[in-house]
């Protein structure tokens, strides 16, 4: 049986604010395999961000494994998350988090620079991204002259452009109007069919329905994982 | 992430802040330009009285009455008795006495007017020997010096030097013209060439007669042996000290003095009046070097400030850059070039400044600037490290930021 792409076992995260803990995880059990199409799901204050934090090596656990496309990241020191973020994670924000004052194709070559890609493979490979969701006539525009729909997708260029094991999303629809969602959860549909594999987090009962498998978090527990009807 | 990116995001994002990097930059380009022109200053000034006082003549003993080791001013001689004489000067003049000492002149100046038909003008007129024209370094341009033979027979004889020959005839033509002094005619010998000022006195304002000539006929009564000062030209610059240690103790006989501290004489070298006349510059010099520094480290905390601003402002870029896998060391890398950006432009520009500024200022205050290399490429490496020393504490906070609270930053 391949490896699956996250491999979480009985993972907890407790914040500590002075004296008071409050634990935001209390034992997550979640396995999802490569081209898997997941939706996380649950209402706010329900360690949805928590889960999606350490799922995104932002954050380390507090017990509990991960392993990440089959190494072990529970146990990585800082340098090592920045390493592996770079290498297996393409994440998409709610507030897309383009630079704005570098163009398109230089915001999409930024994961590839700090993979030490250079040179005439960086900027063909951002090119080959930037086309791929359809912004291939949009390389030296700046954020600010694309739409919020275009804007979200060069961020999905970006997290692409290093092939990585897992595509990250983190209410990928919450800024934009319907017709953009709808145009940016249907690049996620052809990723999915091209075989990628990636993990949207949201609290939208229609965007998660799109997906092909839910998973709802509440009070720190994972309480449902269903396949959703084709 | 390259050198090459990096800089080049630095500069970015310095360019992106164009005003801000500029009063930043400003802040330090000050201090660059104030240390360069202090030492500038400072070395020109020296350059100048060096060149003063050697424009007096080379390898000089310059030995004056009264002692410089008392601080409550000069110790005189006894009752009527002058403690400089013409037959100071002959002592040191002999070679057995003195080896080291190639040449004497002794000096009798008093301010005298001098007349020439109904112009007069008031002047340094000086008693000295023959041997003055090479002791203080100086050639005659028209007619001659006088000789021995003038001086002994009390000739009335004067040279002039051309600032006076101009003001009295308006030409340095003069040779042959009478002149009067205290109601003397005196002919008009030569004119010397032209030398130019030292500090207040200036050396082509002068009317030189024979020592005797001086001392009988301008002066005469109980001063008259009296010399103002006596100028010793060592062999060499080597036999210098030799020359010092035979004119002191030649003169400690000659006037019966024992005890060295109790001197009722003084002997200077060049070096000597250099040092003194560089010391209070030097000074000076430390001081105001301080005070520039001390404005290169305001320009250092603007530095600062700038950066912790835009460590702040940026924090969602940097929580972003770090979400992309860019590691502790490159956030920090990336930050300190920017404040090594900021740093260098100052330093370049000030150096810039600093040096145009040294064109232009010996013209509007008549003193010399001397930009040394060693201070520009100096001042510049400083400005560099001040940039990056400055830059290390906002940058390492930069690094420290934990990526989901980086990204969270409103």
């Amino acid at each position: 049986m391949a490896e699956p792409v996250i491999d979480l076992a009985g993972v907890r995260k407790t914040y500590r604010t002075g004296s008071i803990e409050f634990e935001a995880l209390r034992g997550v059990d979640l396995r999802i395999d490569a081209g898997e199409y997941v939706a996380v799901m649950g209402p706010s204050g329900s360690g949805k961000s928590t889960l999606m934090n350490i799922l995104g090596c932002l954050d380390t656990l507090t017990a509990g494994s991960y392993r990440l496309a089959g190494e072990d990241v529970g146990e990585l020191d800082e340098i090592d998350l920045a390493d592996i973020r770079n290498r297996r994670i393409g994440f998409v924000f709610q507030q897309f988090h383009l630079l704005p004052s570098l163009s398109s194709l230089r915001n999409v070559e930024l994961p590839l620079m700090y993979g030490r890609v250079h040179g005439a493979e960086r900027r063909a490979r951002a090119i080959a991204a930037l086309e791929r969701v359809g912004l291939g006539d949009r390389l030296d525009n700046r954020p600010g002259e694309l739409s919020g729909g275009q804007q979200q997708r060069a961020a999905v260029a970006r997290a692409l452009v290093g092939e990585p094991a897992l595509l990250l999303a983190d209410e990928p629809t919450g800024n934009l109007d319907t017709a953009s969602s709808d145009d940016v959860l249907r690049l996620f549909d052809e990723l999915h069919a091209q075989g990628r594999t990636i993990v949207l987090i949201t609290h939208e009962r229609e965007v998660a329905e799109r997906a092909q498998r839910v998973v709802r978090v509440r009070d720190g527990l994972v309480v449902e994982d269903r396949a959703v009807a084709a | 992430m390259t050198w090459t990116e990096t800089l080049r995001t630095g500069w970015a994002a310095v360019r992106t802040h164009g005003l801000r990097s500029t009063l930043t930059v400003l802040g330090i380009l000050i201090g660059i330009a104030a240390v360069i022109l202090t030492v500038g200053l400072g070395l020109g000034t020296q350059k100048d009285v060096s060149a003063q006082i050697s424009s007096l003549g080379s390898n000089l003993l310059i030995v004056k009455p009264g002692s410089s080791t008392d601080s409550s001013g000069v110790r005189g001689g006894f009752g009527t008795r002058t403690t400089l004489t013409r037959a100071d000067a002959e002592a040191l003049a002999s070679k057995v006495n003195t080896p080291d000492v190639a040449a004497v002149a002794p000096e009798k100046t008093t301010s005298v007017s001098l007349e020439a038909g109904d112009t007069n003008w008031t002047t340094q007129v000086v008693g000295t020997t023959p041997e003055w024209l090479d002791v203080r370094a100086r050639t005659v341009a028209n007619g001659t010096f006088f000789t021995a033979e003038q001086d002994e027979q009390r000739a009335n004889v004067v040279v002039l030097g051309p600032e006076t020959a101009k003001e009295l005839f308006g030409t340095t033509r003069v040779v042959g013209q009478t002149v009067t002094i205290s109601g003397h005619d005196f002919q008009v010998i030569g004119v010397l060439e032209s030398q130019g000022a030292s500090g207040d006195s200036d050396l082509d304002d002068v009317a030189v007669v024979p020592l005797s000539t001086a001392a009988d006929t301008l002066v005469g009564g109980q001063s008259r042996e009296a010399v103002s000062t006596v100028y010793l030209q060592a062999e060499s610059g080597d036999q210098l000290s030799a020359a010092y240690q035979e004119a002191t103790q030649t003169l400690l006989n000659l006037h019966g003095i024992t005890d060295a501290s109790a001197a009722d004489f003084t002997v200077n070298s060049q070096d000597a009046l250099v040092s003194t006349a560089t010391a209070v510059y030097k000074t000076l010099t430390v001081l105001l070097t301080g005070i520039a520094a001390l404005s290169l480290l305001v320009g250092g905390i603007g530095v600062m400030n700038i950066m912790l601003v835009s460590v702040t402002e940026r924090t969602r870029e940097i929580g972003l850059r770090k979400a992309l896998g860019a590691p502790p060391w490159a956030i920090r890398r990336q930050f300190l070039v920017e404040a090594g950006v900021l740093g260098l432009g100052g330093g370049v520009l000030g150096a810039a400044l600093g040096i145009v500024a040294a064109q232009v200022l010996p013209g509007l205050l008549g003193t010399s600037v001397v930009v040394s290399g060693a201070a520009v490429a100096g001042s510049v490496v400083v400005a560099l490290a001040i940039g990056l020393v400055f830059g290390v504490y906002p940058a390492t906070r930069a690094a420290r930021l934990a990526p989901i609270d980086a990204l969270r930053a409103e």
